[in-house]
């Protein structure tokens, strides 16, 4: 099965255990993630003003690129890249006043009309892979291990592009298929803070102390997530939490496709742990499952 | 402290231009502070969202274009998937923001970012940080 894939700018660059993971695992799997040949930076956020039309070109130009090279849908990852495309891909399907406006400027492009279907990594997974043949194909279940599947917004923000409209199961039915054992937390689509990181780091700070602890009350032993955002916060930001008193402990984060490939028993290329934060490596190899940091070889 | 509220002081335009941009009909928020109980940035803002929506209501263009809200937020839409009455707060605030952002002026100056932090951060910190922030 080849399906055409958009990574986003992120995944190039500091989110390389994100994708790569995520390619390794498919081609594991017996799917060709084909990457877009043209693409550009999706903007990040969905433009929200209503006279703002200008800014939603960019994740546009990137679904026509996907409809010119014969595609139904592209699959994505990054959970920010995931909403700026699903949103300005309903809009497209939705308002035929802007959607003319947009078709007009962009005279260069095929027309657009939402013909592409934005899928997350996750629900490609879920509904073109299915859970059942995922089990069938872990070689090394992460028996016990105890993971929190965090969220954050765009996954589930607003509900008409959620990946799940009603409730958060999906990532826990993802922590299940590859063995391990789902923590419900109550700070699981609590936003991170995003992009005020720069801005306000004191309040972002705040924040993510209370979803790591929320977390590590909640008996997990490690949390999943699927934006590179959410990473830089909730994962390389620990140091200073644990320094500053915010949190008790370290939490281990994972990307959740680091965790598939683990599972599916792929090498440490792909899962890429030489790019995480030193305790994810570490409570890994605690709970003696086979996995090394590809550090030499990467 | 004391507000005066009376037809003069409602700015009719600004409550025009803000349910413009943001598409949404603030009159119907009833005020019942949803929003801000969810707001994951409550703790730093000074002006809670519900505040916002009744000084906008209001007319009570200053107040609300000078309030550290916009800035503090941060687009993580759980004020709009709360709210009882079915606001789209996000763009609201974005509305809000953008009136400041229009007259070309920055809430982040990007030459003054630390290099080591720009080089550490992941492109779509960068990328949204900009988009909310700067002009």
């Amino acid at each position: 099965m080849k399906v055409s894939y958009y990574p986003g700018c992120t995944l190039k660059t500091k989110a390389k255990n994100l994708e790569e993971a995520a390619v390794a695992s498919m081609a594991a799997l017996g799917v060709e993630f084909q990457e877009l040949s043209r693409w550009n930076c999706c903007g990040a956020v969905h433009s929200l003003a209503d006279d703002d039309l200008i800014h939603h070109v960019a994740p546009i130009r990137d679904l026509i690129r996907a409809m010119d090279q014969g595609s139904d849908k592209v699959v994505t990852l990054c959970s920010m890249c995931y909403n700026t495309l699903a949103r300005s891909n309903l809009l497209m399907r939705n308002d035929e006043v802007k959607r003319k406006t947009i078709n007009d400027f962009m005279t260069e492009e095929t027309d657009y009309h939402g013909e592409v279907d934005v899928v997350h990594f996750l629900n490609f997974l879920r509904d073109m892979v299915g859970w059942d043949t995922l089990r069938s194909r872990i070689k090394v279940p992460l028996n016990g291990l105890k993971i929190a599947s965090y969220y954050g917004c765009t996954l589930v923000r607003p509900k008409d592009v959620a990946i799940e409209p009603v409730g958060e199961r999906i990532m826990n039915e993802f922590v299940e298929a590859i063995g391990a054992v789902p923590v419900d937390f109550a700070a699981s689509t609590v936003c991170c803070g995003s992009y005020q990181v720069l801005a306000h780091p004191e309040a972002v700070a705040d924040v993510i102390g209370r979803i790591i602890e929320s977390a590590s009350a909640a008996g997990a032993e490690a949390l999943i997530l699927s934006c590179p955002l959410c990473e830089y916060n909730l994962a390389k930001k620990q140091d200073e939490l644990v320094r500053n008193g915010k949190i008790a402990g370290k939490l281990p984060v994972f990307y959740f496709t680091q965790l598939l490939a683990i599972a599916l028993g792929l090498g440490p290329e792909s899962y890429r742990l030489d790019l995480s934060d030193v305790s994810a490596i570490e409570c890994l190899k605690a709970r003696n499952f086979p996995v090394e940091s590809a550090a030499a070889t990467a | 402290m004391p507000i005066e509220i009376s037809e003069k002081t409602i700015k009719h335009e600004f409550i025009e231009k803000v349910s413009q941009l943001s598409g949404q009909d603030i009159f119907k928020c009833f005020q019942c502070g949803t929003c801000g109980g969810g707001c994951p940035m409550s703790g730093q803002m000074e002006t809670l969202p519900r505040r916002i929506m009744r000084m906008a209501q209001l007319g009570m263009e200053e107040e609300v274009v000078n309030s550290q809200t916009g800035w503090t937020c941060a687009s993580c839409h759980t004020c709009t998937a709360n709210c009882p009455r079915g606001i789209d707060l996000a763009r609201v605030i974005e509305a809000v923001r953008l009136l400041t952002l229009r007259k070309n002026i920055n809430m982040i100056e990007v030459s003054k970012l630390p290099a080591e932090t720009i080089r550490e951060l992941p492109q779509i910190a960068l990328v949204s940080c900009f988009r909310k922030l700067t002009s």
